[in-house]
């Protein structure tokens, strides 16, 4: 222990002594450890905020559309659209286990009027479920009811974006407004939701009963009274909804007299395939960026490696002196290598300082959210203190296996 | 009680390709206990190679080395640096201190060294330093203290750690007459109060005198090997050393 702390002291003396160039044989190791910081922290950041809007979307949520989607991804419409009615939402709720709820959507693009003020926005027809699925929270007023829904009254509850653009700073509540020229009352204001994963403002839309949607201002486009765009399902639990969509596809599949043979007339989809794909992406890259950062911590060894070899070189009558006084072998290699791990260390510990600032400042600058691990900064000291010892390693042996004599003599 | 030193037959060669250089060959002698030994002989006979072999910092390409009785000559590098920092204290020519460091750490370097810690290091070089001369010169570095003083901190190096031996090359090369005379004395003090077996590269012959041995070299050869019958001193009082080297015959 007193020799290793007498080695750090002779490593940090032989250091300082070199001040430029210890900083400049750190600087490799500082660029690659602070750009696998930074690259890990913007990573880790992307992939955290996938998984918060994921969470705004609603979590345990299924959603079903008709038609078929093929394995390609492209939309497969059946002669006659659509497919999904109330009723399938109402037995989906009814019949399958792991469904808690689910919703019934019709949707379709209005022109809202309010005094002087128009906007054009998303009309969403469905029930009060859609709230609870969608982790929808009224922040004013109320939402609509289930008997809103059975007697098709004529009220809606407005998104934010709505809100400040028909209403400004008005409380909206309680007042008239004009949908299609049918008036409708505001019973209530939705929390801010922001944007989806696919950055679509998700505040820009307006909730009323399906029934009041359908006969007062989308309008129904199909002979079937009863269709829906889509119908939002809410698993029981995050862990149940494989089994969830199991249970909804056999329902459905039953329902709508398919033959063991014949392609869902439906496709079933979670949040979390939807956005599986843009997390892969930004795994990608940052595995891209981690590769560059590897290469420039690589660099940085092999700069540590030259330094180590000129200063085993320029040292060389000091080790020849060491070895006369009773130096072993073990000894300079210790002394040697000691030094090449803590400038590699040194220049991990400037270079976690380096990448945290650079991924602030990145967080500040382009509005990207980075998260600094405590697993990322140790896997860079780690990585770095691995680095001197490999690189090293053979300066230090080579040191440690000078000749005495050819040492002593060295010019 | 074997010899301190015994050689036999001891050679050293260097193959440079195209010639063989001999830099010792043939040299059987042995040394006792308590001598002080000057070595002597012109330019490239073969002094440093004898001194350097009978320190362990060299391996002898022929012959035998029994050091206290025991053969060193089949030992491997860690074990040469054992019996280095145990039994034998270097000086050189050109004082080789480390630079930027202070005189203490210096003379602490080879307890640094030792097989086992020393927790009274720091005492102990102090001492040294003392015995030397150097009391409150230890934090200065070499190249604040004069040459006599950097090569008394080599002197004070070399017996930290209580060596049997000590081998000087050409130890005074580089310092004024004066300034040599304080060396030799610090010499024959260790050699006749602390009892240390001395061996001493010279050109000059009145270093040479304060030895009472006189070892001369002539291509790698021992040409003469005698007693210094009245051996100078620079010590209150003459006392009477036997001879202590004699040549194999
Ligand atoms: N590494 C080596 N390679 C080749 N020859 C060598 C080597 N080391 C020493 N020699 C040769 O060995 C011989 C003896 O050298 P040594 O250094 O022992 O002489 P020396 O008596 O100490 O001389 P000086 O008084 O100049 O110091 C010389 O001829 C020298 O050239
Ligand atoms: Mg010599």
């Amino acid at each position: 222990m007193k020799r290793l702390l007498s080695a750090v002291r002779i490593a940090l003396r032989a250091l300082k002594v070199n001040k430029v160039r210890s900083s400049l044989t750190m600087l490799g190791i500082v660029i690659g450890v602070a750009a696998v910081i930074a690259t890990v922290a913007v990573g880790s950041g992307a992939t955290q905020r996938v998984q918060q809007q994921i969470a705004s979307i609603g979590s345990n949520l299924v959603m079903i559309i008709p038609g078929s989607l093929t394995s390609s991804g492209l939309h497969m419409g059946t002669g006659n659209a659509i497919t999904l009615s109330e009723t399938d939402a109402r037995e989906l709720m009814a019949q399958c286990p792991e469904i808690s709820v689910a919703a019934p959507v019709v949707r379709g693009g209005a022109q809202v009027v309010y005094g002087d003020s128009n906007w054009g926005t998303i009309i969403m027809g469905t029930t009060p479920a859609y709230l609870t699925i969608r982790d929808l929270f009224v922040s004013k007023g109320a939402g609509f009811s289930d008997r809103d829904v059975d007697s098709a009254n004529k009220v809606a509850v407005l998104g934010q974006t709505v809100v400040d653009n028909l209403f400004g700073s008005v409380d909206p509540i309680g007042k008239s407004i004009r949908i299609k020229h049918v008036p409708f009352t505001v019973v209530g204001v939705l929390e801010r939701k922001g944007q989806s994963p696919t950055g679509q403002d998700q505040d820009d839309n307006i909730l009323m009963p399906i029934s009041t949607a359908k006969r007062k201002v989308i309008g129904s486009r199909s002979a079937n009274g009863d269709a829906v765009n889509s119908i939002l399902v809410q698993a029981t639990n995050m862990s149940q909804i494989e089994t969830a969509q199991d249970e909804a596809r056999a329902l459905l599949r039953q329902r709508h007299h398919l033959q063991p043979a014949e392609d869902d007339d439906f496709s079933i989809r979670n949040m979390q395939e939807v956005f599986a794909a843009q997390e892969t992406s930004s795994r990608v890259m940052s595995l891209m960026l981690a590769a560059v950062a590897s290469v420039s911590l690589i660099v940085g060894g092999i700069g540590i490696m030259n330094i180590m070899l000129v200063s085993v070189r320029e040292r060389t009558r000091e080790i020849g002196l060491r070895q006369a006084v009773g130096a072993k072998t073990r000894d300079i290699l210790t002394q040697f290598l000691v030094e090449a791990i803590t400038l590699s260390i040194a220049g991990g510990a400037v270079g976690i300082v380096v990448g945290i600032t650079a991924s602030a400042i990145v967080s500040r600058l382009a509005n990207w959210q980075t998260v600094i691990g405590v697993g990322s900064v140790l896997l860079a000291v780690l990585f770095s203190a691995l680095v001197g010892v490999a690189f090293g390693y053979y300066p230090a042996r080579k040191a440690a296996y000078l000749d005495p004599i050819e040492a002593l003599r060295y010019e | 009680m074997p010899s301190l030193i015994d050689v036999q037959h001891l050679g050293k060669s260097y193959n440079l390709g195209e010639t063989t250089v001999h830099a010792l060959r043939d040299v059987s002698l042995q040394i006792e206990r308590g001598s002080f030994v000057a070595v002597m002989g012109p330019s490239g006979s073969g002094k440093s190679t004898f001194v350097n072999l009978l320190g362990c910092l060299d391996r002898p390409t022929s012959g035998r080395y029994l050091l206290d009785g025991f053969p060193v000559e089949d030992l491997d590098r860690d074990q040469l640096a054992e019996i280095r920092n145990r039994k034998v204290g270097f000086i050189f020519q050109n004082f080789s201190l480390l630079a930027r460091t202070s005189a203490l750490e210096n003379v602490e370097l080879p307890l640094l060294y030792a097989d086992h810690d020393v927790p009274d290091a720091e005492e102990r070089a102090r001492n040294a330093l003392a015995s030397v001369g150097l009391a409150g010169r230890e934090l200065s570095q070499p190249s604040q203290l004069s040459g006599g003083q950097q090569q008394r901190v080599a002197i004070a190096r070399a017996l930290v750690n209580n060596p049997e031996i000590l081998l000087a090359d050409e130890p005074t090369g580089q310092l004024d007459s004066r300034t040599s005379d304080e060396i030799m004395k610090i010499f024959q003090e260790l050699n006749r109060v602390r009892g240390i077996t001395i061996i001493l590269i010279t050109h000059s012959d009145e270093i040479a005198a304060y030895a009472n041995h006189i070892i001369r070299f002539r291509d790698g050869q021992v040409v003469s090997n005698e007693p210094v019958v009245h051996p100078a001193y620079a010590g209150a009082q003459m006392r009477f050393v036997p001879s202590a080297v004699k040549v194999l015959q």
